[in-house]
């Protein structure tokens, strides 16, 4: 298992694996943000955590659709499923999509406190999207594992993926984004919606890969 | 270890492409399958390893040790080399055998084995055509199975490396192995059981 988690982290660094594409589509988004809301400081750090948070989702959605394409492109897939006895196809999944996330949606976490001085944001307002992106991306990505998965055979799943996917992805978003603004405002709670939040990461740790073992199971003809 | 199938019929796209299929495996035995295009042979194997089901019948491993399973006792070797372009040869392969487990021969073996020690560095996607396939038959010798299900084995190989491959065949064979293989050109393989699947003619 390690060793696949060390496979998929490597291709997604080498070239053309595509860990760089999430970045700068981050970066693209976020860098157009203040040029189209214009120069009003208060208006953009009130939507920085929002913005940030969008930008993250969009950019984490880009590169799923290869996660297991790939894979059946060059066979791979096949032996991935009969190794199931060994290693059961939903850890399996599991841990292909840890080294998703830590190959492509990490780095995003990493850059948005960067990216959060763009916005205006307070110190408190980057640390709390930062924290709430930490916690929030994993869910994401097993959601899109699912989407992925049903998506396999289908040559051009890119878009389809996508928007399988993106309807799921609103509470990450709603809840997200609501804890960071429960950590910048005193009226409005914090604990509660992150709390929902790592427990919509957990539950999806666990739905995700057996949907998306389940889906890949029959994918094989 | 005996490889059973008993009634084996297999359907693609909802029409049944071969039925009722009798065969057993003995340890040391192989058997080739050869028919024409489009008569069911890849079917078959992905039928034996469990990656399609039958439409009716049934295939299993009898006394098969240590494996729990058909599937977890079987080497796929299918059309694709299950390798990665962007990697370089020796970290397909560790990947592989690591993945795999059972660790037959050290990956620098089992590259001398298909007479490609050296180029262990380079990137999969650099190498030729033969010497891709060359590297997926590297992958069979690196963990072990003792069933070999090969779809094309020699699909892209020199004379040479099909004589080597005839001689790694004959090697799992002599181990007591089992071999099933789909193919146009003879394998070199002596006392192999054949069975020829005859398509829609």
């Amino acid at each position: 298992m390690t060793a696949l988690f060390i496979r998929d982290f490597r291709l997604a660094l080498r070239a053309g694996g595509g860990a760089l594409v999430g970045i700068l589509f981050f970066l693209a988004v976020i860098t157009v943000v203040p040029f189209g809301v214009g120069p009003d400081l208060a208006l953009l750090s009130r939507i920085g955590p929002a913005m940030l948070w969008i930008g993250a989702l969009l950019a984490a959605l880009l590169g799923l659709d290869r996660l297991f394409q790939a894979d059946r492109d060059d066979g791979s897939l096949d032996l991935l499923i009969m190794a199931a006895d060994r290693h059961m196809l939903s850890v399996t999944v599991l841990v292909k999509c840890l080294a998703h996330w830590t190959a492509t949606v990490l780095p995003l976490v990493i850059a948005a406190p960067l990216l959060g001085l763009f916005m205006n944001m307070t110190p408190t307002a980057i640390g709390a999207t930062a924290l709430t992106l930490l916690v929030g991306t994993p869910a994401i990505t097993l959601i899109g594992a699912v989407g992925a998965a049903l998506a396999v055979s289908l040559p051009r799943g890119g878009l389809l993926v996508s928007v399988i996917v993106l309807p799921l992805t609103i509470p990450v978003l709603i809840f997200g984004v609501s804890a960071a603004y429960g950590a910048m405002t005193e009226t409005a709670p914090f604990l509660a919606p992150f709390l929902i939040l790592a427990a919509i990461t957990l539950f999806f740790a666990v739905i995700g890969p057996l949907a998306a073992a389940t889906a890949l199971k029959f994918s094989t003809d | 270890m005996r490889l059973v199938a008993e009634k084996l019929s297999g359907e693609r796209g909802g029409e049944t492409i071969f039925s009722d299929l009798d065969f057993v495996i003995a340890m040391g035995g192989a058997l080739l399958v050869t028919g024409p295009n489009g008569a069911g042979k890849s079917t078959l194997l992905r039928i034996i390893a469990g990656l399609l089901a039958p439409a009716s019948g049934d295939v299993r491993l009898e006394d098969s040790g240590s494996f729990p399973d058909l599937q977890s006792a079987c080497h796929y070797l299918g059309h694709q080399n299950a390798m990665k372009p962007a990697l370089s040869v020796r970290e397909n392969l560790a990947f592989w055998q690591a993945f795999n487990g059972e660790p037959r021969k050290d990956i620098d073996e089992a590259l001398e084995t298909v007479g490609l020690d050296g180029i262990d560095h380079l990137p999969f996607g650099y190498l030729s055509t033969g010497q891709k396939r060359r590297i997926a038959i590297a992958k069979l010798l690196v963990s072990h199975r003792p069933v070999w299900l090969l779809d094309e084995p020699t699909a892209g190989l020199d004379k040479v490396s099909e004589g080597r491959f005839a001689g790694l065949m004959q090697g799992h064979l002599a181990e007591g192995g089992i071999v099933i293989a789909a193919t146009h050109l003879p394998l070199g393989l002596e006392g192999a059981q054949e069975l020829r699947m005859e398509g829609r003619g």
